[in-house]
C-alpha cells in the first residue's frame, strides 16, 4: 500500500500544466471561439509531450502507461479549460483503438496526428468536437464502433459553453468498423473518470481565481478577502476538492488494477464522479458568490470555467446519477 | 509509487488484528466511559489491550508498542473500530498528550509516563478549556508561579473530559504573571491526587457526568513535571494539536464501520417492510462516500508523511471533514429511525440499545471539541489558501 505520485508522475504533471499555461491562455480560448474551436498548435503541443500517447500500448507507439498516470494531466486540462476533446481522444478512445483490434487507427491517434472524439451509451448522447474529429468511437447496442468522419450526419446541439461544440451523431453500422475486444463498460468508466478528473481541475481553477482575487478586492477599507462570511465559503471548497481528489485517484488505480471486480471499478468510479460533481458546483457557486458582479459577466475570464464546472459536473452522469449507482452496489 | 493493493505482510497484520481482537472481545458491551463504574471497566480494557501487546502497536517497544508503521496503524484502527470492541478511555493521553512527550519529554519524563499510559495504570484528561478561554486558549489565567522547585498552581481548568476520574491531567498555565496572551505560558503535567486539586463533574448532554471543572487552589506541583521549557507551552502544545485534529485523533476505521452499520441498518429496515424515500437512501450512499473519502484521503496523507513530510494545518481541513460526516451519517440513522430515533435504551422498542442516538448526542460535539469548526475554517482560510488575517 502505497498512495503517492512518483517523481516521474509529478514530472509529467507539470510538463503538461506548463505547456497548458503556455499555450492555453483565456485568451486562446476566446480566440478558438472564433474560428473551428480549436487552439491552434495544441493538440500537435500535446502530442509531442506524450499526452495522446499514455494509454497506448508500445507496439502502437505508445508509452503503455495506466489511467493513474493520465488522471493528473487530465486535471490539468480542467484546470486550463483546453476547449478540445483531449480527455475523450487519450482518455477513452486511444485504448479503445487499441484493444479493439484496429491498430494503424491506435497508431495515429496515439501520435496525434488524428483528432477522436467519443459517444457511448449512458451520458454520450451528445459528442464533444464532432465536427472537427477525424474519428469517433461510438456504442451501439452495446458495441464499440469506429466511424470516420465522412460517414457522419450531425446536429449540432450548442452548449452554454462556447468551447463544449456538441452535437448529436448519426450513422449507419456498415459504414464503421466494429472494435471486437474492446470493452463498452470500461470505455465508459474510463469516459467518467476523466470528467471526474477535470471537475476536480476545474474547482481548483475556480478556488484559486476567487483566493486570488479577494486577497485584492478592498471593500470597507479591506479585503473582502479577509471577511468570515467569505473565508468560510472557500475553506468549504477547498475541503471539497481535498476529499475528492483521492477518489479520484483511488478510481484511475481501480480501472487498471487486476484485484478489482467489475463491481469494483464501476462503484470507485462513480464514487469518484459524484464527489468530483459536488466539488465542482460547490466551487461555482463560491466563485461566483465571492466574485460578485465582476463574475456575473462574459468579458472576465471567470465564465470559462464557470460553465465548463456547469457542463461538465452533469457529464457522463451527474453526482444524483452516480451515488444511485453506488446505492444499488451497496445493496440499498 | 502507487499501489493501493496491500501486500501480503500488511494482509498478515490485518489478519493477526482482526483474529486477536474477536478473540479478545469482551462479552458484555461494557458501560459509558463517562461514569465512574464504566470508566474502571475500560481501564480493564486498556489492560487487556496493554497485556495482548495492542494497546499502543504505533509506539516503540521499549514503550509497550509493537513499532508499527502508519499504515499498520490504520490498518489496526480498522478492524479495531469493525471488531465492535470498547472505545478507547485513554485516547486523550495516546492521541494528544504522548506525541507531546515523544516531542519535548525528558528521557526520565518518557521512560516514567509513558509505559505507565500504554498500561492505563494513568489515564490522563486534557486540563486546556477555561470558563474564559475557550476557542482563544491563549486567554487561559490559571498561573503556575514558581516557588523553589515547585509550581504553585491557581485557578480553573473546565470541560476536562473525564477528568473527574483521571489520574492525571495535562494543563497549560500562565508561568509569567507579566506575560500575556501565547508568551509566559508552560506546558505542566499534574497529578490528580495532588494537594489543593478539587474537582466536580458536570453532566453531559447525554446525561453522563463526562466533563469535570478542575480548581486549583495553591496546588503544588514539581518543576519536573513542566513538559518542554518552562515558557514555550505554547509551542509545545500547538506542536502536536494537528495529532489532535487530523488522523491521530479519528482515523478512518471509526467512521468506516459506522458508515457500514448504517448501511445495514437501512437494507435491515428495508427488508422489515420500511420504506426509505430516495432521499434517505441517497444520503445512506452518501455516508459511505464519504468515510471512503476520508479513508483515502488519509492513506494519501500518510503516504506523504511516511515519506517524511509533516503534518500542518491541512489537519485542519481533516477535523472539519470528519466531525461534519460523523454528524451526518448520525443525523441519518435518526431519519431512518423515525419515531424511534427518540426513544431511550432501555424502552422496548428501542433500536441497538440507543446507539444511534447516543451516537448523535456524541458527534454533535465533534464540530466544538479540538478547535471548533469556525477556527478550523479560519485556519484553512488563513494558512492553506493564503487569505488576509484581517
Ligand atoms: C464533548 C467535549 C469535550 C471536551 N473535552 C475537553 C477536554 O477534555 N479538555 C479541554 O480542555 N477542553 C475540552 N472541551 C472544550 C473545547 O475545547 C471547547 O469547547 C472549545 O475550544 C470551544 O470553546 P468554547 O466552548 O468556550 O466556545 P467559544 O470559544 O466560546 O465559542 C462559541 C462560539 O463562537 C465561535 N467563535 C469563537 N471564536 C471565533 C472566531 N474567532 N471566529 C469565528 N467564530 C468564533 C465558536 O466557533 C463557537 O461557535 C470539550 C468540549 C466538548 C464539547
Amino acid at each position: 500500500m502505497r498512495f503517492s505520485f512518483s517523481a516521474e508522475q509529478d514530472m509529467f504533471r507539470d510538463t503538461v500544466r506548463d505547456l497548458l499555461a503556455d499555450r492555453c491562455s483565456p485568451g486562446a480560448i476566446r480566440a478558438s471561439w472564433d474560428e473551428d474551436g480549436r487552439v491552434a498548435g495544441l493538440w500537435a503541443a500535446l502530442g509531442e509531450v506524450g499526452l495522446t500517447a499514455v494509454l497506448a500500448p508500445e507496439s502502437v507507439g505508445g508509452l503503455a502507461m495506466k489511467e493513474i498516470d493520465l488522471v493528473r494531466p487530465i486535471e490539468e486540462v480542467g484546470y486550463a479549460g483546453v476547449p478540445e476533446p483531449l480527455a475523450e481522444h487519450a482518455g477513452v478512445a486511444v485504448p479503445a483503438l487499441a484493444e479493439g483490434g484496429s491498430p494503424g487507427l491506435a497508431e495515429a491517434a496515439a501520435a496525434g496526428e488524428i483528432t477522436c472524439s467519443i459517444g457511448l451509451g449512458a451520458g454520450g448522447r451528445y459528442v464533444l468536437a464532432a465536427e472537427i474529429a477525424d474519428l469517433l468511437v461510438m456504442e451501439r447496442s452495446g458495441e464499440l464502433y469506429a466511424v470516420p468522419s465522412g460517414v457522419i450526419t450531425l446536429t449540432p446541439q450548442p452548449s452554454v459553453d462556447q468551447s463544449r461544440r456538441l452535437c448529436e451523431v448519426d450513422f449507419d453500422v456498415a459504414d464503421a468498423t466494429p472494435l471486437v475486444g474492446a470493452d463498452p463498460g470500461v470505455a465508459s468508466d474510463r469516459a467518467v473518470l476523466f470528467a471526474a478528473a477535470q471537475c476536480l481541475g476545474v474547482a481548483r481553477r475556480l478556488l484559486d481565481a476567487t483566493v486570488e482575487y479577494v486577497g485584492t478586492r478592498h471593500q470597507f477599507g479591506k479585503p473582502v478577502g479577509s471577511y468570515q462570511a467569505v473565508k468560510h465559503q472557500l475553506s468549504d471548497v477547498r475541503i471539497a476538492t481535498e476529499f475528492a481528489a483521492p477518489l479520484v485517484y483511488r478510481a484511475a488505480w481501480s480501472i487498471a488494477a487486476e484485484s478489482t471486480t467489475t463491481l469494483d471499478r464501476r462503484r470507485d468510479v462513480s464514487m469518484a464522479k459524484a464527489v468530483a460533481s459536488d466539488a465542482v458546483d460547490r466551487a461555482c457557486r463560491v466563485a461566483l458568490q465571492c466574485h460578485g458582479a465582476i463574475g456575473y459577466t462574459i468579458e472576465y475570464d471567470l465564465q470559462l470555467w464557470l460553465k465548463r464546472g456547469w457542463a461538465l459536473s452533469s457529464a457522463w452522469g451527474d453526482a444524483r446519477f452516480h451515488r444511485d449507482r453506488v446505492s444499488e452496489s451497496l445493496g440499498i | 509509487m502507487i499501489d493501493l493493493d496491500l501486500s501480503p505482510r500488511y494482509e498478515a497484520f490485518r489478519d493477526e488484528c482482526r483474529t486477536w481482537l474477536l478473540d479478545n472481545k469482551p462479552d458484555r458491551a461494557l458501560e459509558s466511559m463517562d461514569t465512574p463504574g464504566g470508566f474502571e471497566q475500560h481501564r480493564e480494557w486498556e489492560r487487556v489491550l496493554f497485556d495482548g501487546g495492542w494497546s499502543v502497536p504505533a509506539w516503540p517497544a521499549v514503550y509497550g508498542g509493537r513499532d508499527c508503521d502508519l499504515m499498520e496503524w490504520l490498518i489496526y484502527e480498522e478492524e479495531y473500530w469493525s471488531s465492535g470492541v470498547p472505545g478507547r478511555v485513554s485516547a486523550n493521553g495516546v492521541s494528544l498528550l504522548a506525541p507531546t512527550i515523544f516531542n519535548f519529554g525528558t528521557t526520565e519524563q518518557r521512560d516514567h509516563f509513558l509505559p505507565r499510559m500504554a498500561a492505563g495504570t494513568d489515564i490522563w484528561a486534557q486540563g486546556w478549556s477555561e470558563p474564559d478561554a475557550g476557542s482563544d486558549l491563549a486567554a487561559i489565567k490559571t498561573r503556575a508561579i514558581r516557588d523553589g522547585d515547585q509550581f504553585v498552581i491557581n485557578g480553573q481548568k473546565t470541560w476536562c473530559s473525564r477528568g473527574a476520574w483521571a489520574d492525571w491531567i495535562f494543563c497549560i498555565v500562565r508561568t509569567d504573571a507579566d506575560a500575556e496572551r501565547h508568551r509566559g505560558l508552560t506546558y505542566l503535567l499534574v497529578p490528580a491526587d495532588a494537594p489543593g486539586l478539587e474537582r466536580r463533574p458536570i453532566g453531559r448532554l447525554d446525561g453522563e457526568p463526562g466533563f469535570a471543572e478542575i480548581f486549583f487552589d495553591d496546588c503544588r506541583v514539581s518543576v519536573d513535571n513542566a513538559l518542554g521549557e518552562e515558557g514555550q507551552g505554547w509551542a509545545v502544545a500547538m506542536a502536536a494539536a494537528g495529532s489532535e485534529r487530523g488522523l491521530n485523533l479519528r482515523s478512518p476505521g471509526r467512521f468506516m464501520a459506522a458508515a457500514e452499520r448504517l448501511r445495514v441498518l437501512a437494507t435491515e429496515l428495508q427488508s422489515s417492510g420500511d420504506r426509505i424515500d430516495c432521499r434517505l437512501r441517497d444520503e445512506v450512499t452518501d455516508a459511505w462516500i464519504r468515510s471512503e473519502a476520508y479513508r483515502w484521503q488519509t492513506y494519501f496523507t500518510a503516504s506523504r508523511l511516511m515519506e517524511g513530510d509533516e503534518l500542518g494545518s491541512e489537519a485542519s481541513l481533516m477535523k472539519v471533514f470528519w466531525s461534519e460526516m460523523d454528524l451526518e451519517l448520525h443525523a441519518t440513522a435518526m431519519r431512518l429511525l423515525g419515531d424511534r430515533g427518540e426513544l431511550a435504551p432501555d424502552a422496548p422498542d428501542s433500536v441497538d440499545r440507543g446507539a444511534w442516538l447516543d451516537g448523535y448526542v456524541f458527534a454533535l460535539s465533534g464540530p466544538i471539541y479540538a478547535g471548533t469548526n469556525e477556527i478550523q475554517r479560519n485556519i484553512i482560510a488563513e494558512r492553506v489558501l493564503g487569505l488576509p488575517r484581517r
